[in-house]
């Protein structure tokens, strides 16, 4: 079998094991750990009675290697149970699953999330590229400083600076990002400006400093002094002899960030009031609706495997001496 | 192919290089690496550098092409290309120039070429980029440069990528590359310093070959002497930036002037008298060991007596280094016994107990790795002498001194950092920690090989006084022929994983020979400008008559 | 996963690794003789860019801010002293918050919790990855693989993801906190401990220290520590940063450290309605996190540009 192949295959195989093993640690998560939640839940209140109803509801008395069987196989069909603010007689027999409550949540923060990478991307691979070809120069030095400041401060502190200066003070942009299901794409968009600018000023720190490195460390490469000797011409060096090298480093770096990405989401849908799955979580974590939060995990976790997942296949693809085997 | 740009034939030097001065950075400072080197070559002519670590002499090799690596700058000197300063040179015109009228030729071609692309197009880009020659033309060139240089398959070989081929094999890919445009010179630097005596024989000859066929004149920078003789009709043999001397080849060989030069083939002139032992202090019996499921050894049988030396001789993959870590216990064997001292020596290191320890040593390649930066010679002196001896408080620190004067240094020593010595000191430290705990064998992994001639000179030298004093025995491990002669009793050559041929020094090095220590033997060049002619006819009338 | 990005956040940091000066061309300058260690770190103080000065300047006022907090507040950090939402005045210089407590008085006490926790949790964190880092490095084989793995594991879901859903289950409070970021912050210390430690292990120094039958504790704290120091020192202050982030992350979302107590997270979530009436005050707390990791970050920049030694 072809190398790359067999190399992309162990790689699948592996990020299957690994959503598999992410799956039984979310879950046991909740069955090992000693959180009395049928008390958080039903209140100080509750009788011995409703409690170990409540448990049973929710399967508490199954043995654990069931419950997970039943929980995977639930997933997997696409059904996450219900949600607990629903389950124990709480919320007055209206039942809802968490399948309904993530979804619209989950299409909202994939639009922002997109929204925002779309622009971030292309941006700090430029930016990136330029600090490394103008290495030690003013501008270098600039980016370097204005990068290392804002990798360092909270996503919170940024996205209040901007809500105070272009929505409130300067009232450009809409101070809360409160979108429904039916609002329209171009209002979406409108709405959504300010948490997107946010997460693309934190992400285009991350990405052009990690690009940056990347292509410096390309062009210390001895292969590019011999193209230099050659009386290769700069703009041939970049395209010809350090771009096809680039592209593992390259991905690597995105899949890094759009990691990142989703995970700088929950705090800034907070701020913003976005109903995103991100503010579904803290929402669900504050009131203890374990399903709920164990879905959203699951869902996060997910994405951020599947995308290291994409790099590493990415990179194998891109390397030449896997690329054509001896 | 024709010249598309042809030159003026100008009457003065190809290169005439005046007062180059050379900065580099180190420790936030600028220190001059190069001290005003004059140079001048003729067209056709090819000049030699030689000089040991520090000497400068790649750093002017690419000087000569106007350009300094990154954390170097030119501060002084001209550099005439043709008349032309390219020190003034635009960028643009020196970049005319680069590729098409000097070329260069790296050390290491495994990281010089493209990964990315094809061994022929990175082959013909200069000549496509400079506008020498149309696309077809330039890779029929390049096919009949493969072909001089004996490539196996020139029609094919172009079409592999650069991890595809040998290390051999690109050395002379990035000859052809250099040679595509025919520039009027080529500046080698070390081109065959990391490839075996083997393989280097077959590049020196393709190389030299080349040269000649088109008279192009060469800048061919070595640390080793005895390439640069094949190679050069002159030689310059700098130090610490300076010219030391400069003569034509044969007349630098017969009659060197300064005593650096004669230096220079210090190791070659030391010649070990023989002797023999009867009592077998390590007898390793059918070793087999592996690396997981790759075998690197295969029933390997060694003596060695009480006092004496043993060489364990071979290329880069022969598996002498595997040796040693199954002495030491770092790498217990498949199969076979090893014997010390006519008792089982346990295979693991960890069922040997400190005593067994104290009595086998070693002493490794790199002195710069081998002792802990961060700890002071007192310290790594003396924690042995606490640890297996039991010594503290004044005896600890007599003992210390003592082993110091026996490496010929002194308590001026105690209290500084490893990076605080010169190579050969830290790999005399080296020797006396391994002394420290009195052990009876040393295992001596090519501890003289990132040495400079006359530094390993010195060392050899204080381990013959050392065995003679103490009566340790040395399994010493190395490449390195002319080091064999200096300190070896007997010799053991390996080839792949195999004992090919053992025995008394006298033995082995006199004719009759295995094959493969003949070739062996044979491909180490010599201090005779002739001798690479001599020993091609050698071999080719063998394979005619054969 | 192959991708480590603690491996290419450090690349981003010290730039090239590659050295610029081939060693064998430098003349190596007969050394000087052993110079006082003091004298040296004010040197390169002296030597240091200006961002790191200033980096060093606002540690210094944090750590003073800290631990000199009761003496320097005017009032206590949950005393009700005025009303709600008073403005800025001479009687209280950044007004009062939700609750009408003194706004500088919880400021300067946040210092004092909210950097304690942090610090406790990172050295808590270096306890458990440096230790499992150094013995993987080390013993490699079995241990190492399963180590590794579980790391691996951990890390496959991401890190304040995590730590929400394990709060959820085990509820907020400061101890649990500490051991939840402490534990999954580890799994970083640890990689990056394993991967320099590693550079180590194979030297022929620590072989040396083997084949003359030196212990596993001796030759982790005499042969490999010493030498792994500057990274790990480096990554001290960038964990740091990391850990007050995600706890003041945490705070802000409500589910970290929990009132009265004065944190500078929960404080930007309470005073938050203020900024739509364009009132700063909530940025206040929000910017003294800012300044604190800026000024970390600008140090150990400074410090991973000395030690890496690269030079441009």
């Amino acid at each position: 079998m072809n190398p790359i192949v067999k190399t992309v295959l162990q790689r699948l195989g592996l990020g299957l094991v690994t959503l598999f093993v992410v799956s039984i640690v979310i879950f046991s998560a909740v069955t090992l750990l000693p959180g009395d939640f049928a008390t958080a839940i039903l209140g100080q209140s509750a009788t011995p009675e409703t409690v170990a109803a409540f448990q049973r509801q929710i399967g508490l008395d199954r043995p654990p290697v069931l419950r997970y069987l039943v929980w995977i196989g639930g997933v997997l069909r696409g059904d996450l149970g219900e949600s607990f603010s629903s389950a124990g007689g709480l919320g007055g027999g209206h039942v809802r699953t968490v399948v309904s409550l993530v979804v619209p949540r989950l299409k909202n923060t994939l639009f922002l999330a997109s929204f925002a990478a779309l622009i971030a991307v292309p941006l700090s691979l430029a930016l990136g590229m330029l600090a490394a070809l103008y290495r030690n120069s003013v501008f270098d030095r600039l980016v370097n400083l204005v990068t290392l400041t804002s990798i360092s401060v909270p996503e919170f502190f940024i996205a209040y600076i901007l809500m105070l200066f272009l929505a409130v003070r300067l009232p450009i942009f809409y101070s809360l990002a409160n979108v429904s299901a039916d609002t329209p794409l171009l209002e979406r968009i409108a709405r959504c400006a300010l948490p997107a600018m946010t997460l693309v000023l934190v992400i285009v720190a991350h990405m052009m400093r990690m690009t940056r490195a990347a292509i410096i460390n390309l062009l210390a490469s001895p292969y590019i002094e011999t193209a230099r000797l050659k009386g290769v011409t700069p703009g041939r060096i970049i395209f010809r002899h350090a771009l096809p090298n680039a592209w593992a480093p390259i991905a690597t770096v995105i899949a890094i960030n759009l990691a990142y990405l989703i995970v700088g989401v929950v705090v800034v849908e907070v701020v913003f009031v976005y109903p995103g799955i991100g503010q579904l979580m803290v929402d669900s974590v504050s009131a203890r609706d374990i399903p709920v939060v164990q879905a959203s995990a699951l869902v996060f976790a997910v994405t951020y495997v599947l995308l290291n997942l994409l790099a590493d296949i990415v990179s194998i693809v891109a390397n030449p001496r896997l690329l054509r085997p001896r | 192919m024709a010249r598309s740009v042809p030159l003026p034939e100008a009457t003065g030097p190809l290169l005439d290089i005046k007062g180059l001065r050379i900065d580099g950075r180190s420790e936030d400072r600028w220190h001059e690496i190069v001290k005003g080197i004059d140079l001048t070559l003729r067209r056709g002519e090819v000049l030699g550098l030689i000089g040991e670590s520090g000497a400068g002499k790649s750093t002017i090799g690419l000087a000569a092409m106007g350009y300094a690596r990154p954390g170097c700058r030119i501060s002084a000197g001209v550099v005439l290309f043709n008349g032309t300063d390219i020190l003034k040179a635009s960028e643009a015109e020196r970049r005319r120039l680069w590729g098409s009228r000097i070329a260069y030729v790296a050390q290491s071609a495994a990281a010089s070429f493209n990964p990315a692309h094809k061994l022929l197009d990175q082959c013909v880009e200069a000549s496509i980029g400079h506008q020498i020659a149309a696309e077809e033309d330039a890779k029929r060139n390049a096919v009949d440069l493969f072909r001089r240089l004996r490539l196996p398959e020139p029609e094919q070989f172009g079409f592999r990528y650069p991890h595809q081929v040998s290390g051999g094999q690109l050395q002379r890919a990035m000859t052809a590359m250099a040679m595509s445009c025919r520039p009027d010179l080529i500046i080698f630097d070390e081109p065959t310093t990391a490839l075996d005596v083997t393989t280097q024989i077959e590049v020196l000859a393709a190389i030299k070959d080349i040269v000649r066929q088109f008279n192009t004149a060469a800048i061919y920078i070595s640390h080793d002497l005895a390439v640069v003789a094949q190679m050069a009709d002159r030689v310059m043999v700098l130090r610490y930036g300076e010219l030391v001397e400069e003569a034509p080849t044969r007349a630098m060989l017969s009659a060197p002037q300064k005593a650096y030069t004669k230096s220079l083939w210090a190791v070659r002139s030391l010649r070990k008298e023989e002797e023999t032992g009867d009592e077998i202090l390590l007898d390793v019996r059918g070793v087999d060991a592996s690396y997981g499921t790759l075998k690197v050894l295969h029933d390997i049988n060694v003596k060695v007596p009480r006092g004496r030396t043993v060489a364990v001789v071979g290329e880069s993959g022969s598996g002498k280094s595997t040796l040693a870590r199954v002495i030491t216990g770092l790498l217990p064997p498949r199969a076979g016994t090893i014997r010390f001292d006519g008792k089982p020596l346990p295979p693991r290191l960890k069922d040997r107990d400190k005593s067994l320890l104290r009595r086998i040593q070693m002493i490794y390649q790199m002195p710069d790795t081998a002792l802990n930066p961060r700890r002071r010679i007192r310290d790594i002196l003396g924690r042995p002498l606490k640890n297996h001896l039991g010594l503290s408080g004044a005896a600890r620190e007599k003992r210390t001194l003592e082993l110091l004067r026996m490496i010929e240094l002194d308590e001026r020593f105690l209290d500084r950092l490893p990076n605080e010595l010169s190579g050969g000191q830290k790999q005399r430290i080296c020797i006396a920690r391994a002394l420290a705990i009195d052990p009876e064998l040393i295992i001596c992994d090519e501890v003289t090989s990132a040495l400079d001639q006359l530094v390993a000179e010195e060392i050899l030298k204080l381990l013959l006084r050392l065995q003679k004093e103490l009566n340790v025995s040395y399994l010493y491990i190395t490449h390195d022929l002319a080091t064999v002669k200096a300190i070896a009793d007997e010799i053991v050559v390996m080839y792949q994983g195999r004992v090919v041929e053992s025995g008394a020094k006298s033995q082995v090095l006199a004719p009759p020979h295995h094959e493969y220590t003949e070739l062996l033997l044979s491909s180490v060049p010599e201090m005779d400008p002739d001798w690479l002619d001599g020993i091609l006819k050698k071999r080719e009338n063998a394979s005619l008559s054969a | 996963m192959s991708i480590n990005a603690d491996e290419f956040e450090m690349l981003a940091r010290e730039g090239v690794t590659t050295p610029t000066v081939e060693p064998s061309d430098v003349v190596t300058q007969p050394l000087p003789m052993r110079r006082g260690s003091v004298d040296a770190a004010w040197r390169a103080l002296k030597a240091a860019p200006l961002t790191a000065w200033f980096g060093l300047f606002v540690i210094a006022f944090y750590a003073a801010l800290a631990i000199f907090a009761p003496l320097i507040a005017p009032h206590a950090q949950s005393a009700v002293v005025g009303n709600q939402y008073e403005p800025w005045s001479a009687e209280f210089p950044f007004g009062t918050d939700q609750l009408g407590r003194d706004m500088l008085s919880r400021l300067i006490y946040g210092a004092r919790n909210t950097i304690g926790i942090a610090v406790m949790t990172t050295l808590l964190s270096f306890c458990i990855g440096g230790v499992l880092g150094l013995l993987a490095s080390i013993i490699g084989g079995w241990t190492d693989q399963l180590l590794g793995r579980a790391v691996d594991i951990l890390m496959a879901i991401p890190q304040l993801i995590f730590a929400l859903m394990l709060l959820s289950i085990v509820g907020s409070s400061i101890p649990n906190l500490i051991l939840i970021i402490a534990v999954l912050d580890s799994t970083r210390v640890f990689r990056l401990t394993r991967a320099v430690a590693m550079n180590v292990v194979v030297l022929d120094f620590v072989e040396a220290a083997r084949l003359q039958g030196e212990k596993l504790g001796w030759i982790m704290a005499r042969e490999i520590l010493p030498n792994i120091l500057p990274p790990l020192v480096a990554e001290f202050g960038l964990r740091f940063c990391f850990v007050f982030l995600t706890i003041s992350a945490l705070s802000f979302l409500g589910l970290g450290i929990q009132p009265p107590t004065a944190d500078w997270g929960s404080m930007v979530r309470e005073n938050a309605t203020l900024i739509a009436y364009g009132d700063v005050t909530p940025l206040l707390p929000a910017g003294c996190i800012a300044l604190l990791t800026v000024g970390v970050n600008f140090v150990v920049d400074w410090f991973l540009h000395k030690t890496s030694g690269l030079k441009e």
